[in-house]
């Protein structure tokens, strides 16, 4: 690059351009050059190296010995895989339809002048500023079986008591009901912002053709919100393959791996069994799953808006 | 731009462009209200019946750091009695104080504080460095190089967590601050939202100063930069949130206790205290409140924050 505009300052007039190129090229690429050095050292060798340790047995000390495709092979016949690939599916299939559809009633809810809207909006979002280690130590704490307040207030509604750590499902219920309330918040504000971007003409219109609320909701609100509802089902979906930190302090996986998720189970295999290639292998597949997830939402975004 | 941005950037740049013209129309205009007295009745009682929702809600949201508060200033035997009130009945500071003197709870803070200060002042230098080369910027290989880390955006840190482990280990950061932000600097996030910002800065402005004799790098300091705090008030906010909030990194790469993080510290404290719930609310509480005080005072930027970040 610098070589071919040195070649070419003979050309009078051009000079000064080229040399002004120059220095915004040079400019540019030290600007860059922090974030493409943390980028090469702890994203893209990372992400070569967890490639590679996947096809190898290695237990972090030593060398990694190459062994085929067989820690795929096992992943494939390793019913703890399988089982902590269901669990996550389950909670992502309760916990990001619930998250959405909670968030846009909050936001539905505080989309129009009423009192202390600011105050509610705040408080809706505080959740999501707490850390989830202190929110599944509060929450192991309420769903105690014995004592907790979860089990005291359903019983004094008269209703029975949930064994929530003795059950799997309760256990997981349990779960669900915490990452969803720690992001309801974020659903809700980005939903917000979404629902100020409609014209204000737009409800009035329906409102002068008589449609009912919940019809104006279905109709016109619900459709304008697709590009809104569609970037939320990514991250959703994304960052509910991430929940980690609620399952290790709320349950630590149990009862009997039923609320172990991959991301737990690939943990326990690279950092407790020292197992590094099979948990790398575990990696990659949970890489793939969620960018398989993520393409097919894409195309589905894609079909519906050219629709 | 790629496949994954396109919802973002949308998100960024479009959504936020309407946010303050709904201030002004969203709202009722008196006029037309006093028109119609029997719609005006309706629309105060449905503010009413929204208005008390809403506390509903929020009462349900907020409980469970209620029931932290209420359960650290709570001695054993009240914690544990079937019929103990859903309010406190004692203040037992004890809960409190005892596990400050027995543990390094004060480190733990220091080591957050630290650790978060720091990946906030780093966060910011690279990305708006590197934003604002990719959006106004012209150099070799800028297009490959901004899809390469824009690509990274949806992968988990746990798909990369073993090799960054061994990568740490190389740079023989393990155990330290430094490992729990380094390798986290590489979040494309912050990258992203610095892009978008600074394309959305019109050209026009940047060539004024150029014609004036200002270079590339002079342009930067005295026109973008000045212009960008909205920008640095999101990724200061959101930075700081994330790394005091984050978990499974630091608990991969921090090892002796000293070192530990506030999440790290509770994981910890759970294991030694069992069932003693009171000193652990507490502790849990002190925890928390920091992060409670950052947002009370940023409650804006937090909730208008992404919108907001588009605008200029």
């Amino acid at each position: 690059m610098l070589g071919s505009a040195t070649a070419l300052e003979g050309a009078p007039g051009a000079t000064k351009a080229r040399k002004r190129h120059r220095g915004e090229a040079l400019v540019g690429l030290t600007f860059v050059t922090p974030a493409v050095i943390v980028f090469s050292v702890f994203m893209f060798a990372p992400l070569v190296m967890t490639l590679y340790y996947s096809f190898t047995r290695y237990s972090g000390f030593g060398d990694a010995q190459p062994n085929g495709g067989a820690n795929y092979a096992q992943i494939a016949s390793d019913p703890l895989f399988w089982r902590s690939l269901g669990n996550t599916g389950i909670f992502a299939l309760a916990t990001v339809p619930l998250s959405l559809a909670g968030g846009l009633g909050l936001a539905l809810l505080l989309n129009r002048a009423m009192p202390a809207r600011a105050l509610l909006r705040a408080l809706f979002y505080v959740p999501v500023v707490v850390s989830a280690a202190a929110a599944g130590i509060v929450a192991r704490w309420i769903f105690n079986e014995n004592f907790g307040v979860a089990n005291r207030i359903l019983t004094d509604l008269g209703l029975p008591a949930v064994p929530w750590q003795t059950s799997g499902p309760a256990a997981m219920v349990s779960i669900i009901i915490m990452s969803i309330w720690s992001t309801l918040g974020f659903v809700m504000v980005v939903y917000l912002a979404g629902l100020q971007g409609i014209p204000s003409e737009v409800y009035e219109a329906s409102a002068l053709d008589g449609a009912s609320r919940w019809r104006t909701t279905r109709s016109i609100t619900w459709p304008i919100l697709a590009p809104t509802t569609f970037f939320l089902l990514v991250y959703l979906i994304i960052s509910t393959f991430q929940v980690f930190d609620l399952v290790i302090v709320m349950t630590g996986g149990g009862p009997a791996n039923a609320t172990t998720l991959l991301v737990n189970y690939a943990y326990t295999e690279g950092f407790e069994q020292q197992r590094k290639g099979y948990a790398a292998a575990l990696g990659v597949v949970l890489y793939v799953i969620v960018l398989v997830l993520t393409l097919v939402q894409w195309r589905a975004g894609k079909r519906r808006d050219l629709a | 731009m790629s496949t994954l941005d396109a919802p973002r950037a949308q998100e960024a740049v479009t959504t936020p462009g309407g946010a303050r013209t709904r201030a002004a129309g969203g709202t009722p205009t008196p006029t037309r209200s006093k028109k119609a007295p029997s719609r005006q009745r309706d629309q105060r009682r449905s503010g009413a019946w929204r208005l008390t929702l809403g506390i509903v809600i929020a009462a349900v949201l907020i409980f469970p750091l209620y029931w932290m508060l209420v359960t650290a200033l709570s001695t054993p035997a009240q914690i544990y009695a079937s019929d103990a009130a859903l309010y406190p009945q004692a203040f037992r500071w004890e809960n409190f104080v005892a596990p400050l003197e027995e543990y390094p709870f004060l480190r733990w803070f220091g080591n957050s504080l630290v650790i978060a200060a720091g990946s906030v002042v780093l966060t910011i230098l690279i990305n708006l460095a590197a934003g604002y080369a990719f959006a106004k910027l012209d150099f070799p290989l800028k297009n490959v190089l901004f899809l390469a880390i824009i690509s990274t955006l949806m992968v988990p840190v746990q798909v990369v967590m073993i090799a960054q482990f061994q990568i740490a280990i190389g740079l023989d950061i393990v155990n330290t601050s430094a490992g729990v932000v380094l390798p986290r600097l590489a979040e494309a996030f912050g990258l992203f939202l610095s892009r978008q910002f600074f394309s959305s800065l019109p050209d026009e402005l940047l060539e004024a100063a150029r014609v004036d004799g200002a270079g590339a790098w002079r342009t930067f300091f005295s026109i973008a930069l000045p212009l960008s705090k909205p920008l640095i008030a999101v990724l200061v906010i959101f930075t700081f949130m994330w790394r005091w909030n984050e978990f499974v990194w630091p608990l991969i790469v921090l090892q002796d206790t000293s070192q530990y993080t506030l999440p790290i510290g509770l994981l910890y404290l759970q294991s030694q205290f069992g069932r003693d719930y009171g000193p652990l609310m507490a502790m849990s509480l002190l925890s928390v409140i920091p992060m409670l005080v950052v947002f009370g005072i940023f409650q804006r930027f937090f909730v208008e924050g992404m919108a907001r970040s588009g605008l200029k």
